[in-house]
């Protein structure tokens, strides 16, 4: 017998005739109740619990200018992008690296990195990426130690359940999900948080009320 | 029975008073943190409820949910294997490591590998295991063994592991700053992500409906793993599978909620299959391998007064909260699952032969149950187990005749006024001012740091029946 | 009201001060107070330890002495908290209908000191005269088994001359656990420790809780460590009055 059938015949032996439980009726939210402008407003909180450089922006024009002062700030001088980004984000004198299967070490040599997201969500403060538009591959957003992120006020949604109603197209479509919380970090010494391990050191997240 | 129990090893941690003190510390600031974000969830119960229920209809029809996974993981181009028991479990990672020509691999969230004993197996191999997860990475240098499920390292504190990182990294520069140390950690393993071909992970959620495998993480050292090598092979128990991608709404707000304390954690990593479409070209791992292991859960689910041992999403909060794990460390459990969930988990998966003392090891405060996010009621498994310990005879026979003794005691009340007077004879050499500082085998445990009181004078059956008499 | 006492195996060999001021209480307040010779031991010990056979028998004698009380009253919240919780699944476990039935219809006239007086009679002050400085240790029984809430921090605040002072780590389990505390008597007196330390803090003379297994061994270290504070079962302090109060 192969293990695999192994497996499913003690599976279905410990389970033996019993009938399978009635489905439980769930009363947790599925939907959130706030409006638009409410829901940007917790997420902009929770963002603040996180080590994130958060900037407010009010049209798309705003992009490249915040863009070029940020990447001053933190003295990159090379901007990673998915080849597929909307050329009006990039600073105009900026130097540009678009991500075409570029070999990874190409990537690790500190740029930042700008992308577009897939949706935010105000009740944790996380931002999805689904390798769609503006995105790229998860390597381009994990190599690179500074990554900003454009995120559009009508990606928002309250809460997590909406997210994941709203991404299954995407895992339908086979492409991969990187939900991400602040900068990466760890607490494992002594329980002391320390923001930076291995992912993005810095993250910057560019709320653009459009 | 093996050579040591859990008593025996609680005695050296007992003594360890860093180890008390780190425990200490680390599991009272994460209590707090995750009361305070589980508070804050208007409907945190209801996801509690949704969570438990989903995994007690998970399990009843396990098998068919088995193979709609491996169907849909199949479907995306990832590759699906079984392992009945740990070795094949070996077996199956080994040789995909070896036909990969690989002469090290990175890993990521280590439990089931653990389980499985796959390092040393990798090692015997000429496979160079790295753990990437910062406590596991410091577990491994020093040769140890984990002692938390999601903080392995929790028993040491930073001047051990400045002094672990300074010697095996070669850093002799290395403060003992958390913040350097992290820095050195991601020094160290930076190029091991962007060159080793093959990297093995445990996931935490797989869904059956699209295929998908989920892996929740802080660090980053996951998402490396996930995305930089060739090829992945990641294993878990047979009961991670969830059904349907609507499920993980519920675990997706468990799981952070009540392990790290935090509304979400820093990283999630969800994929599906491998880079089948030419969108996707260059975005993870080509090969896909995903190995589903029994290795003694079909045996649990077959117990249905332990069947629920199986809602555990690993998230540690029974073993923050425990004031066993607290005092006596997770060493003392042997294992890589510990406290309360381990005291049910180890003894199934090991043997009540080689883990029968671990089920003993609880006061049943009902602390765990009361906060497990999937409801797990740990104290009534916990004494069916000591049932199995006694009945399948692991229980010293002593004992035995001492509880039928009691019961007979129990059962006939004149026998048990006469056992009393009997007592209070025999306690007069030992007691004094009314109380009894040592008390004979096999009680003596008990005079250390307590004295009894001595018996009175009288019941109160007797005192009722005087009472009676002169009404 | 007719009061059955099941006074509990534990505290007629050791306590029967506790079970004689149970009596003082009830009759105080009214009610006839019963006790039936035939009780004996609720299991617990038996169940907790793996025997839950043994455990089944006296199930089963339980049952047939109180099947026909109006109401029964335990000094002992472990006690209580085995009958309502462990009970039915016993019944179930051996395979007796009838017994689950039996046990099904008994449990909810089954009630702790406490939740008696403030449920059931729905007072909350005694009397009751106890002039020291006390601290309330809350068993995990009365917290998370039978989920008491305030109930006896209610009945306390109202007995006059009590200063009630607040236990640090109050819901941390004080380490007793029956066997446990033998089998594991190390990891026991660790937690017992901190336990006596949180008691030392509050500075209190008395220690009180619902249970007299808790307090056996918080008193047995706080006897053990000549502190000179001592462990008393609430029902005894809510026996005391100002004609039977000792002078302070
Ligand atoms: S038993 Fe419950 S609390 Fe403990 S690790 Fe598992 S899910 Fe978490």
């Amino acid at each position: 017998m192969s293990d695999r059938e192994a497996v499913l015949a003690a599976v279905r032996a410990a389970l033996g005739a019993a009938p399978a439980p009635s489905p439980a009726q769930s009363a947790y939210r599925r939907k959130g109740e706030m409006d638009a402008a409410a829901a940007q407003a917790r997420f902009l909180e929770r963002l603040a619990d996180y080590d994130v450089h958060v900037e407010v922006l009010d049209d798309v024009q705003a992009i490249a200018p915040t863009v070029a002062r940020r990447m001053a700030e933190r003295e990159t001088v090379t901007l990673a992008i998915p080849a597929d980004l909307p050329r009006a984000w990039i600073p105009e004198n900026a130097r540009v690296l678009a991500d075409d299967a570029l070999p990874y070490p190409a990537l690790d040599t500190r740029p930042s990195v700008l992308t577009g997201c897939a949706l935010a969500i105000a009740e944790t403060g996380t931002v999805v990426l689904d390798a769609g538009a503006a995105q790229g591959r998860r390597a381009l957003t994990l190599l690179p130690d500074h990554h900003l992120c454009v995120v559009f006020a009508r990606q928002v949604v309250e809460t997590v359940p909406e997210a994941l109603q709203n991404l299954k197209a995407a895992v339908d479509a086979g492409r991969p999900l990187t939900f991400f919380s602040g900068p990466s970090a760890t607490a494992d010494i002594e329980f002391d948080r320390v923001v930076g391990v291995h992912g993005p050191r810095a993250l910057d997240i560019l709320l653009v009320r459009d | 029975m093996t050579a040591e129990t859990f008593p025996q090893r609680a005695h050296r941690s007992l003594r360890d008073s860093q180890l008390r003190r780190n425990l200490a510390k680390a599991t009272s600031t994460i209590r707090t943190k995750t009361a305070k974000v589980s508070a804050e969830l208007p409907d945190w119960e209801a996801l509690r409820d949704a969570g438990q229920a989903i995994k007690r209809e998970t399990l009843a029809e396990l098998d068919r949910h088995l193979v709609a996974l491996e169907e849909s993981v199949t479907r995306a181009g990832g590759v699906v294997h079984w392992a009945a028991d740990a070795a094949e479990a070996r077996r199956i990672i080994v040789g995909l490591a070896k036909a990969h020509g690989a002469e090290q691999v990175i890993k990521i969230k280590s439990m089931t590998t653990d389980e499985v004993e796959l390092n040393p197996a990798l090692e015997a191999a000429g496979i160079r295991p790295f753990e990437t997860d910062l406590a596991d990475m410091i577990v491994q240098m020093a040769h140890e063994k984990p002692s938390h499920l999601l903080v392995p390292a929790i028993h040491k504190n930073r001047s051990e592991i400045g002094a672990l990182f300074r010697d095996q990294m070669d850093r002799p520069d290395l403060s003992d700053q958390p913040g350097d140390l992290t820095r050195a950690a991601r020094a160290y393993l930076r190029d091991k992500f962007i060159e080793t071909p093959v990297a093995i992970s445990g996931a935490n959620f797989a869904v059956a409906e699209t295929g998908s495998v989920v892996v929740v993480e802080s660090e980053g050292n996951g998402r490396m793993c996930l995305t930089l090598p060739k090829v992945l092979i990641s294993i878990m128990g047979i009961e991670k599978v969830l059904p349907e991608w609507e499920h993980l709404e519920v675990f997706l707000q468990l799981l952070p909620r009540a392990s790290t304390g935090e509304r979400m954690n820093p990283y999630t990593s969800i994929w599906t299959g491998t880079q089948a479409g030419e969108r996707r070209a260059g975005d993870g791992p080509g090969e896909f391998h995903l190995v589903l292991l029994d290795n003694g859960r079909s045996k649990i689910l077959a117990d249905e007064a332990a069947r629920a041992t199986l809602h555990c999403i690993r998230c540690s909060r029974c073993l923050n909260v425990c004031p066993v794990y607290q005092r006596a460390g997770g060493h003392a459990y042997d294992s890589m699952y510990q406290g309360p969930i381990g005291a049910i988990l180890t003894p199934q998966l090991k043997g009540l032969d080689a883990a029968g003392s671990l089920p003993f090891a609880s006061s049943l405060c009902g602390a765990c149950q009361e906060v497990c996010p999937v409801r797990i009621p740990i104290p009534d498994i916990l004494v069916h187990l000591r049932g199995r310990v006694v009945r399948e005879g692991h229980a010293g026979l002593g004992e035995g005749l001492a509880m039928k003794a009691a019961g007979t005691l129990f059962d006939h009340p004149a026998l048990m006024a006469l056992a009393l007077s009997m007592g209070r004879a025999a306690q007069a050499p030992l007691a004094r001012d009314g109380r009894i500082e040592r008390l004979p085998p096999p009680l003596d445990g008990w005079s250390l740091g307590r004295d009894f009181p001595a018996l009175p004078k009288e019941s109160f059956r007797a005192w009722w029946k005087r009472r009676k008499a002169s009404r | 009201m007719l009061v059955s006492l099941f006074i509990t195996c534990f505290n007629d060999a050791l306590f029967p001060q506790t079970g004689q001021a149970v009596v003082t209480v009830l009759e105080r307040l009214g009610c006839e107070v019963a006790f039936p010779e035939a009780q004996s031991c609720c299991g617990q010990m038996h169940n907790n330890s793996g025997y839950q056979q043994e455990a089944v028998s006296l199930v089963r004698r339980f049952v047939e002495v109180f099947e026909d009380a109006e109401a029964i009253v335990a000094p002992a919240t472990s006690c209580v908290a085995m009958i309502r919780g462990q009970y039915p699944r016993l019944a179930r476990a051996a395979g007796d209908a009838k017994l689950e039935r039996r046990v099904a219809a008994l449990a909810p006239r089954v009630f702790e000191f406490t939740e008696f007086l403030t449920d059931r009679l729905g007072i909350e002050d005694v009397g009751a005269y106890y002039p020291h400085r006390v601290t309330y240790h809350s068993s995990c029984n009365s917290l998370r088994a039978l989920a008491l809430g305030d109930r006896p921090l209610r009945l306390l605040r109202a007995v006059r001359g009590l200063e009630l002072v607040e236990l640090a780590w109050a819901e941390e389990c004080c380490g007793f656990g029956g066997t446990f505390a033998v089998k594991n008597a190390e990891t026991s007196t660790a937690m017992l420790a901190d336990k006596l330390r949180h008691v030392l803090d509050t500075g209190a003379e008395v220690c009180t809780a619902g249970d007299n297994s808790c307090l056996m061994h918080i008193g047995g270290g706080l006897s053990r460590q000549r502190t000179g504070v001592r462990a008393v079962h609430l029902a005894e302090i809510l026996a005391c009055t100002e004609q039977t109060a000792p002078a302070s």
